[in-house]
């Protein structure tokens, strides 16, 4: 569960998010709005990459500000532009460095990370370069690495923006199948329709906060 | 670039199986004989001796001559000099040794998973920690840098095309602007997404 209690973050001069309060504890939560609302933000905000300026952020119960460390081994964070995410030189490596904090034994690490890669599709890249991939096929690499550590909650930051339609509609199928709460910040409105909460960021506030029918109509009015 | 990060070519041979620290290791003292072999014929042999152990790591014929081919007008260069300043047995043994030596690099890069150089050089490392130097993270600095390369020359072809498109491809601050601009931009993405992967924690 994530508690934001009005949370206003400054950046330099600007005041990015000005007082947002919400409860999420629906499985599907698609947060939408312009570009510069803020709402990259607030998906920053769920796993302590940010920290509010004044309010607060709880997840799990824990405070972002003292507990950075525990929640972030709880909530996985999928970025909009996949080479900054990928770390390693080959994908192999990259989903093994997510588990070199677990101590496992080395083969357990290479049986998870195989288990991984097979079940999106990317088992026969295993040994080869990420920068040898499809942009499709670097998102699912770090989707791989996010996954590989089964968080609780997933947090993904337009994740399909940089994708083609077959992609996008790849990663939307995975999204539908995790069984972990996701929160999807996007642009990408018909990824959202079967999502059980929308909420519409506008100028550092939550100015709507419905079902995705109701939601996404206010912010095509908003936008017209 | 594919030198650096694509090199490694999945296989079972006795050369993949080997621990990583046994091949440089074994690279070093072979590269010392090298420098040690003074005849032309002693050199053939250990030209049959690498081209042997190509065949033996199965990387086929296409990854050997990729290892070798960016230094071919270096070695061309290096041998017509050699033949103005020495003489032919002088020009064939040192061209041969340079060729050779690189050659034995580009087998270990590519009979070996950077992941398990990386692993060796963490623990050659490991006496850093006397000094307050973390070696995990040394070496993960080496594979941030592999990773890296392939990523900024991307972004150069992009910066170049854009100029292109634009009409002014001949200014080098046109280049070197958005280029810089470019890599910090992703040098801070990367040191988020290391946060988002708790790598401080």
């Amino acid at each position: 569960m994530i508690r934001l209690t009005d949370v206003h973050v400054r950046l330099g001069q600007r005041e990015v998010l000005r007082g947002v309060t919400a409860t999420l504890t629906e499985r599907r939560v698609g947060v939408v709005g312009a570009n510069g609302s803020g709402k990259s933000t607030l998906a920053r905000l769920l796993n302590g990459l940010v920290l509010p300026s004044s309010g607060g952020v709880t997840v799990f119960g824990l405070d972002t500000r003292r507990h950075a460390a525990r929640i972030r081994r709880g909530v996985g964070f999928l970025f909009t532009d996949p080479d900054a995410q990928i770390v390693m030189p080959t994908v192999a490596e990259d989903v093994a460095f997510s588990l070199r904090r677990k101590g496992l034994p080395r083969e357990e690490t290479e049986r998870r990370v195989r288990e991984t890669l097979e079940r999106y599709g990317l088992a026969e890249h295993a040994d080869h370069p990420a920068h040898h991939l499809s942009g499709g096929q670097k998102q699912l690499l770090a989707l791989c690495s996010v996954l590989v550590l089964e968080p609780e909650i997933l947090v993904m930051d337009e994740p399909t923006t940089l994708l083609d339609l077959r992609h996008s509609r790849q990663v939307a199928g995975v999204l539908r199948s995790l069984p972990q709460q996701v929160v999807v910040v996007t642009h990408d409105l018909p990824l959202l329709e079967d999502f059980d909460r929308v909420l519409v960021v506008d100028q550092g506030r939550i100015v709507a906060d419905a079902d995705p029918a109701t939601a996404i109509g206010h912010y095509r009015k908003m936008m017209a | 670039m594919k030198g650096l990060t694509g090199a490694y070519v999945p296989g079972g041979s006795p050369l993949h199986r080997l621990p990583a620290g046994v091949k440089l290791a074994g690279l070093a003292v072979c590269c010392t004989a090298l420098l040690l072999l003074r005849p032309p014929a002693a050199l053939a042999v250990a030209a049959v001796v690498v081209a042997a152990l190509y065949a033996v790591s199965g990387v086929g014929v296409t990854a050997a001559w990729a290892q070798v081919r960016p230094v071919r007008w270096f070695a061309l260069a290096l041998f017509g000099v050699q033949l103005v300043v020495a003489d032919l047995s002088g020009a064939v043994s040192s061209t041969l040794r340079v060729v050779l030596a690189i050659a034995l690099a580009g087998l270990v890069t590519l009979t070996t998973r950077t992941a398990d150089l990386m692993a060796f050089l963490e623990r050659c490392l490991a006496p850093a920690r006397f000094a307050g130097l973390d070696p995990y993270r040394l070496s993960l600095l080496l594979s941030l840098t592999l990773r890296s390369v392939p990523v900024v020359a991307e972004l150069a072809t992009r910066v170049r095309e854009a100029q292109r498109a634009r009409g002014v491809e001949r200014s080098p601050r046109a280049f070197a602007v958005p280029l810089v601009v470019g890599a910090l931009r992703h040098a801070d993405a990367l040191g988020e997404a290391l946060a988002a992967r708790g790598l401080d924690d």
